[in-house]
């Protein structure tokens, strides 16, 4: 009876213990409170999804995906700790964080343990220190600049620009991008004007946009110095073309900028509103599992895992060790693999490239005007 | 020359709202020798009790008249009342430190009932331009210059000529002799509060629409009309008036010709050169003291 029982209880151990190991572990370290509360709970919410979706499924290779969830506080050293605990675990993927800063200390832990991370940082040093284990879910500035600067030469016509950025790592970057690609197409900067972060007056500024009397005006600031200086560009009558990125004509600017954010252009590299089926089916799904509408975090988080998804499919084995040298170089098409969305391809360096959007504001509303193609 | 004529006009307007501001620290100082600064502050809270006044409800004219009365009672009446009359009988020193404590008080509420996010504010004056010698100059710069000018003129009116404003300036001048003569020199003194809360409103109803409602926004305001009303001469109401104008066009020039990276510290450089050669402000009037 005695020794039944043992043999029992190791044969439910060994079933537990194989059932656990089949199993693909998944650690995500996400900004859960804080100021990024909100972009990391989009991404949480993204990946919970996917995840639910490729189990119901049948899982990755006949594996369940599995993820275990901790919270950065919107903090980089509690980032940093979290994403040491969560590699002592060994995990198959590292997933997050989503703060570029939170990334940058994050990245070198994941690097020297050989472990994937697919984050949802933007900065565009962030994939160029050479790490190779490090992938992104969203344009870097290198992506998205050139393709502004593509629209702004091809479609606006523009031979003169001026280029307005705000004095920091995040302005520097793309502002340094955007003059080379607008030079190498040929549209020449007449000027380029560094503000302050925080500058509350930009007379001067606009002043100078309108002596140089450009074809259309880059504004690449952050939102609240964006909805200053829209205001005072129409307060001074400036009547050039005006183009940005998502800081340019995000709700929250369209929402302090009022009539004068109407007419502004911007370059969006990931939209819940873009026209694509798949996205709005994305969307439809989200919004009925978490009762509101999510922001491009949300598809970030999702894209994560159908990311991991689909270079486990294709490497055919669940091997953590090649994972980033299969997903170095791949291309996943929305057509084999439909979590993915949108075709997408991952260059050596871990940077995308894939099709984006170009949105005006109308009327108060961003309306998707038109689909930019991949670069390549 | 469009380009400096625009960064004049803009300029103006800029130094028309600093000298409302700045208006206010001289007129503080004359009466009763407090040096506030919680000044920018006093500038960004009107901004948000209107707003608050328009959350409930109602119109934007009603929200103005509110907003301003309200500012009239917490910085003008409590002002006095609860932070500078028991402070006073300290000294210029401890009352001039519990300003800055009241600024970080004020700016940590509005951050904590608001939100630290920037608001949209609207503008009395609509946007659009007209044409002034040849110029497009836009509507609002000249609303904003326009309601400036009336302000500062109606409160010179009142001090030069009318009887209120001879008590006032008696009550700055000499408190004593004006007490002797039947001046009612506390009321005088508690009118001034009541002006530069008025003031200040003003100048929030009138920046806000362009700097935008945020916790935040008074620091600038507040440095620039210190600024302000010491190279004019913090004794003296026109010479503030003069300095806000001076330092708004000071700034954008600099900003347009020299860097805006060192937009700031051109008026800091003037403000240096003054306190070194014209200590007293440049329309200011020296004054001794004696031990």
């Amino acid at each position: 009876m005695k020794s039944t029982l043992l043999v029992g209880a190791l044969l439910t151990a060994i079933t537990t213990t194989s059932a656990f190991a089949q199993a693909i572990k998944l650690a995500d370290v996400a900004e859960l409170s804080g100021g990024g509360a909100t972009v990391g709970t989009n991404w949480k919410n993204g990946i919970d999804l996917a995840i639910e979706e490729i189990n119901a499924k049948g899982g990755v290779l006949g594996r369940k995906l599995e993820v275990t969830h901790a919270d950065s506080q919107s903090n980089p050293g509690v980032a940093r700790a979290q994403v040491q605990k969560a590699l002592d675990a060994e995990p198959y993927v590292l997933l997050g964080p989503g703060y570029s800063g939170s990334v940058k200390v994050t990245a070198p832990l994941a690097a020297e343990a050989g472990i994937a991370q697919i984050m949802g940082g933007e900065a565009a040093e962030l994939t160029q220190a050479g790490n190779k284990f490090l992938f992104r879910t969203s344009f870097g500035q290198q992506s998205s600049m050139p393709k502004v600067a593509k629209y702004i030469h091809d479609d606006m016509k523009a031979k003169s620009v001026a280029v307005v950025w705000v004095n920091n790592d995040f302005g520097r970057g793309g502002r340094d991008v955007v003059t080379k690609e607008l030079e190498r197409l040929g549209s020449k900067v007449v000027a380029d004007l560094s503000t302050e972060a925080g500058q509350a007056d930009f007379a001067a500024d606009v002043g100078k946009i309108k002596a140089a009397n450009p074809d259309a005006v880059f504004v690449y600031l952050n939102e609240e110095e964006s909805a200053r200086i829209l205001k005072e560009l129409k307060r001074q009558g400036v009547t050039a073309p005006l183009m940005g990125e998502t800081t340019l004509i995000g709700q929250k600017v369209i929402e302090l900028a009022g009539d004068a954010a109407n007419g502004a252009r911007g370059h969006v590299g990931l939209t819940t509103d873009a026209p694509v089926d798949l996205i709005k089916g994305f969307r439809d799904r989200f919004s009925k599992k978490y009762n509101y509408v999510p922001d491009h975090n949300g598809l970030k988080g999702y894209l994560a895992v159908y990311m991991v998804k689909a270079t486990t499919e294709k490497m055919g084995k669940v091997d953590s060790k090649a994972f980033a040298d299969t997903l170095h170089g791949l291309t996943i098409k929305a057509t084999e693999e439909p979590g993915i969305l949108m075709d997408v391809t991952f260059d050596g360096n871990g940077d995308i490239d894939r099709q984006s959007f170009l949105v005006e504001v109308v009327e108060g509303k961003q309306v998707v005007k038109q689909v930019l193609p991949k670069l390549k | 020359m469009s380009n400096l004529f625009d960064l004049l006009v803009a300029g103006l307007a800029t130094g028309a709202i600093y000298a409302l501001v700045a208006v206010g620290f001289t007129l503080l100082w004359q009466t009763s020798q407090t040096i506030n600064f919680a000044q920018g502050e006093f500038v960004m809270l009107p901004a948000f009790l209107m707003l608050a006044v328009m959350h409930v409800g109602a119109p934007f004219w009603l929200a103005i008249i509110l907003g301003i009365l309200l500012s009239m009672i917490l910085l003008g009446l409590a002002f006095k009342m609860l932070l500078v009359d028991p402070m006073m009988r300290h000294g210029v020193l401890p009352l001039a430190i519990a300003t800055m404590a009241l600024a970080i008080g004020i700016k940590e509420a509005v951050k904590q009932f608001f939100s630290a996010e920037a608001s949209p504010f609207p503008s009395i004056v609509p946007t659009g331009d007209i044409s002034i010698l040849g110029y497009a100059v836009s509507l609002q710069s000249i609303g904003v210059l326009a309601v400036a000018i009336l302000a500062v003129f109606g409160l010179t009116t009142l001090l030069n000529r009318t009887s209120l404003g001879h008590q006032m300036q008696a009550a700055a001048q000499n408190p004593t002799v004006a007490r002797i003569i039947g001046v009612p020199v506390e009321r005088m003194i508690l009118l001034t509060f009541l002006i530069n809360a008025f003031l200040v409103a003003l100048a929030s109803l009138l920046i806000t629409p362009i700097y935008l409602a945020k916790f935040s926004s008074g620091e600038v305001l507040g440095q620039a009309a210190f600024i302000a009303a010491i190279v004019g001469g913090f004794n003296q109401v026109r010479g503030a008036i003069a300095g806000g104008l001076l330092i708004g066009v000071l700034d954008n020039l600099a900003a347009a010709y020299v860097s805006t990276q060192y937009r700031a510290a051109v008026p800091m450089i003037f403000l240096i050169a003054v306190i070194l050669f014209r200590p007293q402000g440049l329309l200011g009037r020296a004054e001794e003291r004696t031990v």
